[in-house]
Protein backbone atom coordinates (compact mmCIF):
# COMPACT_ATOMS: atom_id res chain seq x y z
CA UNK A 1 0.00 0.00 0.00
CA UNK A 2 2.82 2.63 1.42
CA UNK A 3 4.95 0.83 -1.67
CA UNK A 4 1.89 1.91 -4.46
CA UNK A 5 1.61 5.50 -2.91
CA UNK A 6 5.36 5.77 -2.85
CA UNK A 7 5.18 5.24 -6.36
CA UNK A 8 2.77 7.51 -7.19
CA UNK A 9 4.68 10.11 -5.32
CA UNK A 10 7.85 9.61 -7.09
CA UNK A 11 5.80 9.21 -10.67
CA UNK A 12 4.20 13.20 -9.90
CA UNK A 13 7.61 14.37 -8.77
CA UNK A 14 9.56 12.69 -12.01
CA UNK A 15 6.68 14.26 -14.28
CA UNK A 16 7.66 17.72 -12.66
CA UNK A 17 11.03 17.71 -13.21
CA UNK A 18 10.92 16.41 -17.04
CA UNK A 19 8.87 19.57 -17.46
CA UNK A 20 10.95 21.57 -16.20
CA UNK A 21 13.47 20.14 -18.56
CA UNK A 22 11.90 19.43 -21.58
CA UNK A 23 14.44 19.26 -24.05
CA UNK A 24 15.98 16.56 -21.77
CA UNK A 25 12.62 14.45 -22.67
CA UNK A 26 12.31 15.06 -26.04
CA UNK A 27 16.28 14.21 -26.59
CA UNK A 28 15.43 10.92 -24.89
CA UNK A 29 12.81 10.07 -26.67
CA UNK A 30 14.92 10.83 -29.99
CA UNK A 31 18.17 8.40 -29.08
CA UNK A 32 15.60 5.94 -27.96
CA UNK A 33 14.35 5.88 -31.01
CA UNK A 34 17.40 5.75 -32.89
CA UNK A 35 18.64 3.40 -30.89
CA UNK A 36 15.66 0.90 -31.97
CA UNK A 37 15.84 1.45 -35.80
CA UNK A 38 20.20 1.13 -35.55
CA UNK A 39 19.15 -2.35 -34.22
CA UNK A 40 16.86 -2.62 -37.36
CA UNK A 41 18.71 -1.75 -39.87
CA UNK A 42 21.66 -3.98 -39.09
CA UNK A 43 19.06 -7.11 -38.99
CA UNK A 44 17.32 -5.71 -42.46
CA UNK A 45 21.30 -5.08 -43.96
CA UNK A 46 22.11 -8.47 -43.22
CA UNK A 47 18.67 -10.16 -45.11
CA UNK A 48 20.01 -8.49 -48.23
CA UNK A 49 22.49 -10.81 -48.86
CA UNK A 50 21.17 -13.87 -47.45
CA UNK A 51 17.52 -15.49 -47.28
CA UNK A 52 17.78 -17.57 -44.10
CA UNK A 53 19.87 -17.01 -40.99
CA UNK A 54 20.41 -20.69 -40.29
CA UNK A 55 16.81 -21.93 -40.51
CA UNK A 56 15.39 -18.30 -40.10
CA UNK A 57 13.34 -16.10 -42.63
CA UNK A 58 13.79 -12.18 -42.31
CA UNK A 59 10.79 -11.80 -40.60
CA UNK A 60 11.03 -14.22 -38.22
CA UNK A 61 14.35 -12.45 -36.82
CA UNK A 62 12.65 -9.33 -37.33
CA UNK A 63 10.00 -10.53 -34.67
CA UNK A 64 12.32 -11.79 -32.29
CA UNK A 65 13.76 -8.49 -32.50
CA UNK A 66 10.24 -6.75 -31.94
CA UNK A 67 9.48 -8.72 -28.77
CA UNK A 68 12.99 -8.14 -27.26
CA UNK A 69 12.04 -4.37 -27.65
CA UNK A 70 9.41 -5.36 -24.58
CA UNK A 71 10.89 -6.77 -22.15
CA UNK A 72 14.49 -4.61 -22.75
CA UNK A 73 12.01 -1.20 -22.19
CA UNK A 74 10.28 -2.11 -19.14
CA UNK A 75 14.03 -2.48 -17.80
CA UNK A 76 15.68 0.54 -19.14
CA UNK A 77 12.37 2.63 -17.69
CA UNK A 78 12.95 1.16 -13.54
CA UNK A 79 16.62 0.15 -13.78
CA UNK A 80 18.34 3.34 -14.95
CA UNK A 81 21.34 2.87 -13.01
CA UNK A 82 24.28 3.63 -15.07
CA UNK A 83 25.28 6.76 -13.25
CA UNK A 84 25.08 4.84 -9.90
CA UNK A 85 28.27 4.83 -9.15
CA UNK A 86 28.97 8.71 -9.74
CA UNK A 87 26.27 9.86 -8.15
CA UNK A 88 25.44 7.59 -5.58
CA UNK A 89 28.75 6.26 -4.23
CA UNK A 90 30.83 9.06 -4.75
CA UNK A 91 28.78 12.17 -4.38
CA UNK A 92 27.62 10.59 -1.22
CA UNK A 93 23.81 10.68 -2.15
CA UNK A 94 23.49 7.00 -0.99
CA UNK A 95 24.21 8.37 2.45
CA UNK A 96 20.71 9.99 1.84
CA UNK A 97 18.89 7.37 0.97
CA UNK A 98 19.75 4.99 3.83
CA UNK A 99 18.90 7.36 6.40
CA UNK A 100 15.16 6.61 5.00
CA UNK A 101 12.55 3.91 5.91
CA UNK A 102 12.52 2.35 2.58
CA UNK A 103 14.23 -0.21 0.65
CA UNK A 104 17.43 1.78 -0.72
CA UNK A 105 17.11 -0.18 -4.19
CA UNK A 106 13.13 1.07 -4.12
CA UNK A 107 14.35 4.19 -3.58
CA UNK A 108 17.30 4.40 -6.39
CA UNK A 109 15.11 2.71 -9.05
CA UNK A 110 12.58 5.37 -8.23
CA UNK A 111 14.82 8.32 -8.16
CA UNK A 112 16.26 7.01 -11.43
CA UNK A 113 13.50 5.66 -13.38
CA UNK A 114 13.05 6.92 -16.99
CA UNK A 115 9.45 5.99 -17.65
CA UNK A 116 9.34 7.65 -20.97
CA UNK A 117 11.93 4.79 -22.09
CA UNK A 118 8.45 2.56 -21.89
CA UNK A 119 8.02 3.69 -25.59
CA UNK A 120 9.64 1.12 -26.91
CA UNK A 121 7.59 -1.17 -26.01
CA UNK A 122 5.03 0.07 -28.47
CA UNK A 123 7.84 0.31 -31.06
CA UNK A 124 8.66 -3.59 -30.03
CA UNK A 125 4.68 -4.38 -30.26
CA UNK A 126 4.52 -2.57 -33.09
CA UNK A 127 7.46 -4.55 -35.21
CA UNK A 128 6.07 -7.70 -33.92
CA UNK A 129 2.74 -6.66 -35.66
CA UNK A 130 4.13 -5.90 -38.66
CA UNK A 131 5.96 -9.16 -38.91
CA UNK A 132 3.22 -11.22 -37.65
CA UNK A 133 0.85 -9.75 -40.22
CA UNK A 134 3.78 -10.48 -42.82
CA UNK A 135 3.85 -14.66 -41.69
CA UNK A 136 0.30 -14.39 -41.08
CA UNK A 137 1.01 -15.91 -37.69
CA UNK A 138 -2.38 -16.99 -35.77
CA UNK A 139 -2.11 -16.86 -31.89
CA UNK A 140 -3.78 -18.77 -29.25
CA UNK A 141 -5.50 -17.19 -26.52
CA UNK A 142 -3.71 -18.13 -24.13
CA UNK A 143 -0.49 -16.29 -26.05
CA UNK A 144 -0.90 -12.88 -24.91
CA UNK A 145 -1.28 -13.57 -21.25
CA UNK A 146 2.09 -15.78 -21.55
CA UNK A 147 3.61 -12.84 -23.41
CA UNK A 148 3.09 -10.56 -20.30
CA UNK A 149 4.56 -13.39 -18.15
CA UNK A 150 7.32 -13.31 -20.31
CA UNK A 151 8.01 -9.61 -20.72
CA UNK A 152 8.34 -9.39 -17.79
CA UNK A 153 10.29 -12.08 -16.87
CA UNK A 154 12.72 -10.99 -19.02
CA UNK A 155 12.58 -7.61 -18.05
CA UNK A 156 13.76 -9.00 -14.04
CA UNK A 157 16.77 -10.93 -15.55
CA UNK A 158 18.12 -7.61 -17.20
CA UNK A 159 16.76 -5.85 -13.73
CA UNK A 160 18.66 -8.70 -11.53
CA UNK A 161 22.06 -9.09 -13.58
CA UNK A 162 22.53 -5.07 -13.55
CA UNK A 163 21.50 -4.91 -10.25
CA UNK A 164 24.31 -7.01 -9.27
CA UNK A 165 26.90 -5.48 -11.22
CA UNK A 166 25.69 -2.18 -10.10
CA UNK A 167 26.41 -3.61 -6.51
CA UNK A 168 29.80 -4.17 -7.49
CA UNK A 169 30.27 -0.16 -6.80
CA UNK A 170 29.01 -1.18 -2.86
CA UNK A 171 31.79 -3.44 -2.40
CA UNK A 172 34.94 -1.67 -3.94
CA UNK A 173 34.48 2.46 -4.50
CA UNK A 174 36.65 2.26 -7.74
CA UNK A 175 34.92 2.95 -11.06
CA UNK A 176 33.70 -0.01 -13.48
CA UNK A 177 32.87 0.51 -16.77
CA UNK A 178 31.10 -3.17 -16.94
CA UNK A 179 27.52 -1.81 -17.35
CA UNK A 180 27.98 0.22 -20.87
CA UNK A 181 29.25 -3.14 -22.18
CA UNK A 182 27.14 -5.18 -21.02
CA UNK A 183 24.57 -3.23 -23.26
CA UNK A 184 26.46 -4.60 -25.88
CA UNK A 185 26.31 -8.39 -25.16
CA UNK A 186 22.77 -8.22 -23.95
CA UNK A 187 21.23 -7.89 -27.43
CA UNK A 188 22.97 -11.30 -28.28
CA UNK A 189 19.87 -13.16 -27.03
CA UNK A 190 17.32 -11.52 -29.82
CA UNK A 191 19.50 -13.66 -32.68
CA UNK A 192 18.32 -17.31 -33.11
CA UNK A 193 20.46 -18.92 -30.57
CA UNK A 194 20.81 -21.98 -32.47
CA UNK A 195 23.60 -19.95 -35.00
CA UNK A 196 26.07 -20.07 -31.88
CA UNK A 197 28.14 -22.73 -30.95
CA UNK A 198 27.83 -24.93 -27.56
CA UNK A 199 29.92 -22.58 -25.58
CA UNK A 200 28.04 -18.98 -26.41
CA UNK A 201 24.61 -21.17 -26.50
CA UNK A 202 25.63 -21.94 -22.82
CA UNK A 203 26.66 -18.29 -21.40
CA UNK A 204 23.61 -17.26 -23.14
CA UNK A 205 21.25 -19.28 -21.45
CA UNK A 206 22.89 -19.90 -18.36
CA UNK A 207 25.90 -17.34 -17.29
CA UNK A 208 24.36 -14.57 -18.95
CA UNK A 209 21.00 -15.41 -19.67
CA UNK A 210 20.06 -12.85 -22.39
CA UNK A 211 18.69 -15.83 -24.57
CA UNK A 212 15.42 -15.63 -22.17
CA UNK A 213 15.32 -12.00 -22.71
CA UNK A 214 14.70 -12.45 -26.35
CA UNK A 215 15.06 -15.71 -28.38
CA UNK A 216 13.60 -18.16 -25.95
CA UNK A 217 9.94 -16.99 -25.42
CA UNK A 218 10.13 -15.55 -29.45
CA UNK A 219 10.46 -18.79 -30.44
CA UNK A 220 7.78 -20.16 -28.61
CA UNK A 221 5.34 -17.32 -29.68
CA UNK A 222 6.41 -18.33 -33.14
CA UNK A 223 5.07 -22.08 -32.78
CA UNK A 224 8.55 -23.00 -32.73
CA UNK A 225 8.32 -26.05 -30.15
CA UNK A 226 12.14 -26.85 -30.16
CA UNK A 227 12.70 -24.34 -27.28
CA UNK A 228 9.46 -25.20 -25.37
CA UNK A 229 11.23 -25.65 -22.02
CA UNK A 230 13.26 -23.07 -22.15
CA UNK A 231 10.15 -20.71 -23.17
CA UNK A 232 8.62 -21.70 -19.87
CA UNK A 233 11.20 -21.03 -17.63
CA UNK A 234 11.51 -17.67 -18.52
CA UNK A 235 9.44 -16.34 -15.52
CA UNK A 236 11.54 -18.88 -13.40
CA UNK A 237 14.69 -17.43 -14.65
CA UNK A 238 13.35 -13.92 -13.97
CA UNK A 239 12.37 -14.49 -10.35
CA UNK A 240 15.80 -16.31 -9.63
CA UNK A 241 17.84 -13.46 -11.28
CA UNK A 242 15.83 -11.23 -9.63
CA UNK A 243 16.01 -12.34 -6.35
CA UNK A 244 20.06 -12.63 -6.66
CA UNK A 245 20.52 -9.14 -7.11
CA UNK A 246 18.45 -8.53 -4.47
CA UNK A 247 20.71 -10.58 -2.56
CA UNK A 248 23.78 -9.59 -3.53
CA UNK A 249 22.40 -5.45 -3.13
CA UNK A 250 21.45 -6.03 0.45
CA UNK A 251 24.77 -7.64 1.11
CA UNK A 252 26.83 -4.71 -0.87
CA UNK A 253 24.53 -2.41 1.44
CA UNK A 254 25.43 -4.02 4.52
CA UNK A 255 28.96 -3.75 3.44
CA UNK A 256 28.79 -0.54 2.46
CA UNK A 257 31.58 2.18 4.51
CA UNK A 258 30.99 5.44 1.99
CA UNK A 259 33.43 7.27 0.15
CA UNK A 260 34.61 9.55 2.27
CA UNK A 261 33.55 13.34 2.53
CA UNK B 1 55.39 21.70 -24.02
CA UNK B 2 55.27 18.08 -25.17
CA UNK B 3 56.11 16.57 -21.62
CA UNK B 4 52.74 17.71 -19.73
CA UNK B 5 51.15 15.67 -21.93
CA UNK B 6 52.64 12.61 -22.16
CA UNK B 7 53.12 12.84 -18.74
CA UNK B 8 49.11 13.03 -18.18
CA UNK B 9 48.99 10.05 -20.94
CA UNK B 10 51.42 7.88 -18.71
CA UNK B 11 49.15 8.51 -15.43
CA UNK B 12 46.11 7.27 -17.67
CA UNK B 13 48.29 4.22 -18.87
CA UNK B 14 49.19 3.54 -14.69
CA UNK B 15 45.98 4.19 -13.98
CA UNK B 16 44.05 1.51 -16.06
CA UNK B 17 46.40 -1.05 -14.37
CA UNK B 18 44.52 -0.23 -11.19
CA UNK B 19 40.93 -0.84 -12.44
CA UNK B 20 41.36 -4.85 -12.37
CA UNK B 21 37.92 -5.80 -12.50
CA UNK B 22 37.58 -3.37 -15.86
CA UNK B 23 40.73 -5.39 -17.31
CA UNK B 24 39.27 -9.21 -16.39
CA UNK B 25 36.01 -8.07 -17.47
CA UNK B 26 36.63 -6.19 -20.78
CA UNK B 27 38.34 -9.50 -21.84
CA UNK B 28 35.59 -11.97 -21.71
CA UNK B 29 33.36 -9.13 -23.19
CA UNK B 30 35.46 -8.79 -26.29
CA UNK B 31 36.10 -12.87 -26.55
CA UNK B 32 32.10 -13.00 -26.14
CA UNK B 33 31.43 -9.51 -29.10
CA UNK B 34 34.01 -12.15 -31.13
CA UNK B 35 32.52 -15.21 -31.09
CA UNK B 36 28.53 -14.12 -31.22
CA UNK B 37 29.99 -12.19 -34.47
CA UNK B 38 31.56 -14.59 -36.06
CA UNK B 39 28.80 -17.09 -35.58
CA UNK B 40 26.09 -14.83 -36.84
CA UNK B 41 28.44 -14.10 -40.03
CA UNK B 42 28.81 -17.35 -40.44
CA UNK B 43 25.06 -18.28 -40.91
CA UNK B 44 24.46 -15.25 -42.76
CA UNK B 45 27.07 -16.53 -45.37
CA UNK B 46 25.48 -20.26 -44.84
CA UNK B 47 26.76 -22.28 -47.92
CA UNK B 48 27.86 -19.27 -49.77
CA UNK B 49 31.97 -19.14 -50.03
CA UNK B 50 31.69 -15.45 -51.05
CA UNK B 51 29.51 -12.25 -50.78
CA UNK B 52 30.63 -8.65 -52.09
CA UNK B 53 34.00 -10.12 -52.83
CA UNK B 54 34.45 -10.87 -49.17
CA UNK B 55 35.11 -14.58 -48.73
CA UNK B 56 34.23 -16.29 -45.32
CA UNK B 57 37.71 -16.43 -44.06
CA UNK B 58 38.02 -12.33 -44.74
CA UNK B 59 34.95 -11.93 -43.05
CA UNK B 60 36.25 -14.10 -39.99
CA UNK B 61 39.10 -11.94 -39.66
CA UNK B 62 37.40 -8.42 -40.22
CA UNK B 63 35.56 -9.24 -37.28
CA UNK B 64 38.40 -10.23 -34.89
CA UNK B 65 40.25 -7.15 -36.15
CA UNK B 66 37.38 -4.73 -36.05
CA UNK B 67 37.05 -5.79 -32.39
CA UNK B 68 40.63 -5.75 -31.43
CA UNK B 69 40.74 -2.45 -33.18
CA UNK B 70 37.82 -1.38 -31.02
CA UNK B 71 39.73 -1.96 -27.94
CA UNK B 72 42.19 0.48 -29.01
CA UNK B 73 40.43 3.82 -30.06
CA UNK B 74 37.14 3.43 -27.83
CA UNK B 75 37.20 5.38 -25.01
CA UNK B 76 34.75 7.07 -22.69
CA UNK B 77 35.91 10.84 -22.88
CA UNK B 78 32.27 12.24 -23.60
CA UNK B 79 31.20 10.76 -20.50
CA UNK B 80 34.29 12.33 -18.63
CA UNK B 81 34.23 15.56 -20.07
CA UNK B 82 30.22 15.80 -19.84
CA UNK B 83 30.54 14.41 -16.17
CA UNK B 84 33.68 17.29 -15.79
CA UNK B 85 31.19 19.79 -17.29
CA UNK B 86 28.15 18.98 -15.14
CA UNK B 87 30.04 18.87 -11.44
CA UNK B 88 31.91 22.19 -12.10
CA UNK B 89 35.31 20.56 -12.09
CA UNK B 90 36.05 21.73 -15.61
CA UNK B 91 36.83 25.41 -14.36
CA UNK B 92 39.22 23.93 -12.16
CA UNK B 93 40.92 22.42 -15.38
CA UNK B 94 40.36 25.54 -17.10
CA UNK B 95 42.90 27.07 -15.17
CA UNK B 96 45.88 24.50 -15.14
CA UNK B 97 49.03 25.38 -17.67
CA UNK B 98 47.77 22.88 -20.42
CA UNK B 99 45.05 22.34 -23.47
CA UNK B 100 42.18 21.22 -21.34
CA UNK B 101 40.99 19.28 -24.65
CA UNK B 102 44.36 17.88 -25.55
CA UNK B 103 45.04 16.75 -22.00
CA UNK B 104 41.85 14.51 -22.91
CA UNK B 105 42.94 13.23 -26.07
CA UNK B 106 45.98 12.59 -24.80
CA UNK B 107 44.48 10.41 -21.46
CA UNK B 108 42.71 8.76 -23.98
CA UNK B 109 45.84 7.49 -25.76
CA UNK B 110 47.25 6.21 -22.96
CA UNK B 111 43.84 3.98 -22.13
CA UNK B 112 44.06 3.08 -25.54
CA UNK B 113 48.00 2.06 -25.43
CA UNK B 114 47.53 0.09 -22.26
CA UNK B 115 44.17 -1.85 -24.04
CA UNK B 116 46.32 -2.56 -27.16
CA UNK B 117 49.00 -3.74 -25.23
CA UNK B 118 47.89 -5.76 -22.93
CA UNK B 119 44.48 -6.71 -24.52
CA UNK B 120 44.46 -6.24 -27.77
CA UNK B 121 48.02 -8.37 -28.50
CA UNK B 122 47.22 -11.40 -26.52
CA UNK B 123 43.85 -11.37 -27.81
CA UNK B 124 44.78 -11.58 -31.34
CA UNK B 125 46.81 -14.16 -30.43
CA UNK B 126 44.55 -16.20 -28.91
CA UNK B 127 41.58 -15.42 -31.75
CA UNK B 128 43.91 -16.49 -34.25
CA UNK B 129 44.65 -19.95 -32.83
CA UNK B 130 40.36 -20.78 -31.94
CA UNK B 131 39.06 -19.31 -35.36
CA UNK B 132 39.90 -19.63 -38.82
CA UNK B 133 40.94 -16.17 -39.79
CA UNK B 134 43.82 -14.96 -42.01
CA UNK B 135 46.35 -12.33 -41.41
CA UNK B 136 48.92 -11.27 -43.48
CA UNK B 137 53.01 -12.26 -43.17
CA UNK B 138 53.49 -8.85 -44.97
CA UNK B 139 55.18 -6.58 -42.49
CA UNK B 140 54.43 -3.19 -45.14
CA UNK B 141 50.46 -3.87 -44.32
CA UNK B 142 50.57 -3.83 -40.99
CA UNK B 143 52.69 -0.45 -41.38
CA UNK B 144 49.52 0.85 -43.07
CA UNK B 145 47.15 -0.72 -40.60
CA UNK B 146 48.77 1.04 -37.43
CA UNK B 147 48.84 4.50 -39.26
CA UNK B 148 45.25 4.12 -40.23
CA UNK B 149 44.40 2.60 -37.09
CA UNK B 150 46.05 5.73 -35.33
CA UNK B 151 43.73 7.95 -37.48
CA UNK B 152 40.78 5.92 -36.42
CA UNK B 153 41.49 7.27 -32.84
CA UNK B 154 41.86 10.42 -33.38
CA UNK B 155 38.90 10.58 -35.38
CA UNK B 156 36.68 8.98 -32.87
CA UNK B 157 38.48 10.92 -29.97
CA UNK B 158 37.54 14.27 -31.81
CA UNK B 159 33.71 12.86 -32.41
CA UNK B 160 33.75 11.81 -28.57
CA UNK B 161 35.16 15.14 -27.69
CA UNK B 162 32.53 16.65 -29.57
CA UNK B 163 29.90 14.80 -27.98
CA UNK B 164 31.29 15.78 -24.50
CA UNK B 165 30.84 19.42 -25.00
CA UNK B 166 27.72 19.57 -25.97
CA UNK B 167 27.10 18.86 -22.07
CA UNK B 168 27.28 23.05 -22.57
CA UNK B 169 24.09 23.02 -24.43
CA UNK B 170 21.90 20.26 -22.83
CA UNK B 171 22.07 20.00 -19.55
CA UNK B 172 21.69 16.63 -19.51
CA UNK B 173 23.48 14.51 -22.61
CA UNK B 174 23.69 10.88 -21.35
CA UNK B 175 21.27 9.44 -23.71
CA UNK B 176 22.92 11.59 -26.68
CA UNK B 177 26.30 10.03 -25.66
CA UNK B 178 25.12 6.54 -25.65
CA UNK B 179 22.96 6.63 -28.91
CA UNK B 180 26.11 7.91 -30.67
CA UNK B 181 27.75 4.76 -29.66
CA UNK B 182 25.50 2.96 -31.07
CA UNK B 183 25.52 5.06 -34.09
CA UNK B 184 29.88 4.77 -34.06
CA UNK B 185 29.03 1.23 -34.22
CA UNK B 186 27.10 0.82 -36.82
CA UNK B 187 28.33 3.15 -39.24
CA UNK B 188 32.04 2.99 -38.79
CA UNK B 189 31.45 -0.63 -40.13
CA UNK B 190 32.26 -2.33 -36.67
CA UNK B 191 29.18 -4.67 -36.84
CA UNK B 192 28.79 -4.61 -41.25
CA UNK B 193 31.35 -3.73 -42.97
CA UNK B 194 30.43 -0.53 -45.62
CA UNK B 195 30.61 -2.92 -48.51
CA UNK B 196 27.97 -4.52 -47.15
CA UNK B 197 25.36 -1.44 -46.90
CA UNK B 198 22.90 -0.95 -50.02
CA UNK B 199 23.91 0.90 -52.66
CA UNK B 200 22.26 4.59 -51.33
CA UNK B 201 24.04 3.97 -48.64
CA UNK B 202 27.60 3.09 -49.39
CA UNK B 203 27.25 6.62 -50.92
CA UNK B 204 26.09 8.59 -48.23
CA UNK B 205 28.49 6.79 -45.50
CA UNK B 206 31.59 7.38 -47.71
CA UNK B 207 31.15 11.01 -47.02
CA UNK B 208 30.60 10.66 -43.63
CA UNK B 209 33.58 11.00 -41.39
CA UNK B 210 32.71 7.41 -39.24
CA UNK B 211 34.19 4.98 -42.05
CA UNK B 212 37.80 6.02 -40.60
CA UNK B 213 37.20 4.48 -37.46
CA UNK B 214 36.74 0.86 -38.08
CA UNK B 215 36.05 -0.15 -41.75
CA UNK B 216 39.23 1.85 -43.07
CA UNK B 217 41.63 0.37 -40.63
CA UNK B 218 40.03 -3.03 -40.14
CA UNK B 219 39.63 -3.91 -44.45
CA UNK B 220 43.41 -2.75 -44.75
CA UNK B 221 44.85 -6.24 -42.74
CA UNK B 222 41.77 -8.21 -43.14
CA UNK B 223 41.49 -7.72 -47.34
CA UNK B 224 44.41 -7.48 -48.44
CA UNK B 225 43.82 -3.92 -50.46
CA UNK B 226 46.22 -2.51 -53.28
CA UNK B 227 48.52 0.32 -52.48
CA UNK B 228 46.91 3.29 -53.99
CA UNK B 229 43.47 2.10 -52.14
CA UNK B 230 45.50 2.24 -49.04
CA UNK B 231 46.48 5.64 -49.77
CA UNK B 232 43.19 7.05 -50.69
CA UNK B 233 42.07 5.67 -47.49
CA UNK B 234 44.25 7.18 -45.38
CA UNK B 235 43.78 10.70 -47.36
CA UNK B 236 40.52 10.48 -46.52
CA UNK B 237 41.11 9.79 -42.66
CA UNK B 238 43.45 12.59 -42.88
CA UNK B 239 41.24 14.93 -43.93
CA UNK B 240 38.44 13.84 -41.52
CA UNK B 241 40.50 14.05 -38.49
CA UNK B 242 41.17 17.97 -40.08
CA UNK B 243 37.75 19.35 -40.59
CA UNK B 244 36.92 17.76 -37.35
CA UNK B 245 39.09 19.67 -35.54
CA UNK B 246 36.68 23.29 -37.08
CA UNK B 247 33.61 22.39 -34.83
CA UNK B 248 35.46 21.02 -31.91
CA UNK B 249 37.15 24.81 -31.92
CA UNK B 250 33.78 26.83 -32.61
CA UNK B 251 32.12 24.66 -29.96
CA UNK B 252 35.10 25.25 -27.39
CA UNK B 253 35.26 29.13 -27.92
CA UNK B 254 31.42 29.81 -27.53
CA UNK B 255 30.80 26.71 -24.59
CA UNK B 256 33.94 28.83 -22.43
CA UNK B 257 31.76 31.99 -23.39
CA UNK B 258 28.55 30.46 -21.39
CA UNK B 259 30.13 28.75 -19.05
CA UNK B 260 27.70 28.05 -16.24
CA UNK B 261 28.51 25.48 -13.91
CA UNK B 262 25.42 24.01 -12.06
CA UNK B 263 26.07 23.63 -8.16
CA UNK B 264 29.60 24.12 -6.13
Amino acid sequence: MTTSKLFIDYFMQYVKTRLQYRSDFFVQMVTDIMFQTVNLVFILVVFNHTTHLSSWSREEVIFIYGYFLVPFSIFAAFFNLWEFNERYIIKGELDRVLTRPVHSLFQVMMETMTPESLSGALTGMAVMGWASWEMDLQFHWYDPLLFLLFALGGAAIYGGLYIMLTSISLFSDSKTDIQPIMYNVGNYGRYPIDIYNKVIQIVLTWLMPFAFVGFYPASFLLHDDRWLTFAMLTPVMGFLWFALGIMVWNLGIKNYRGAGS
Amino acid sequence: MLEKYVELMRLRFLMMLAYRVNYYSGIIIYSLNIGVYYFLWMAIYGDQTSINGTTAVQMATYVAVAWMSRAFYFNNLDREIAQEIRDGTVAVQLIRPYSYLLGKGFQGLGEGIFRLLLFSVPGMIIVSLVFPIHLPSDMSQWGWFAISLFLGFIINTQLNVLTGLMAFFILNNMGMIRAKRVIIDLLSGLVIPITFFPEWAKNILVYLPFQGISYVPSSILAKGISLTEVISFLEVQLIWTVLLWVPIRLLWLSARRRLVVQGG
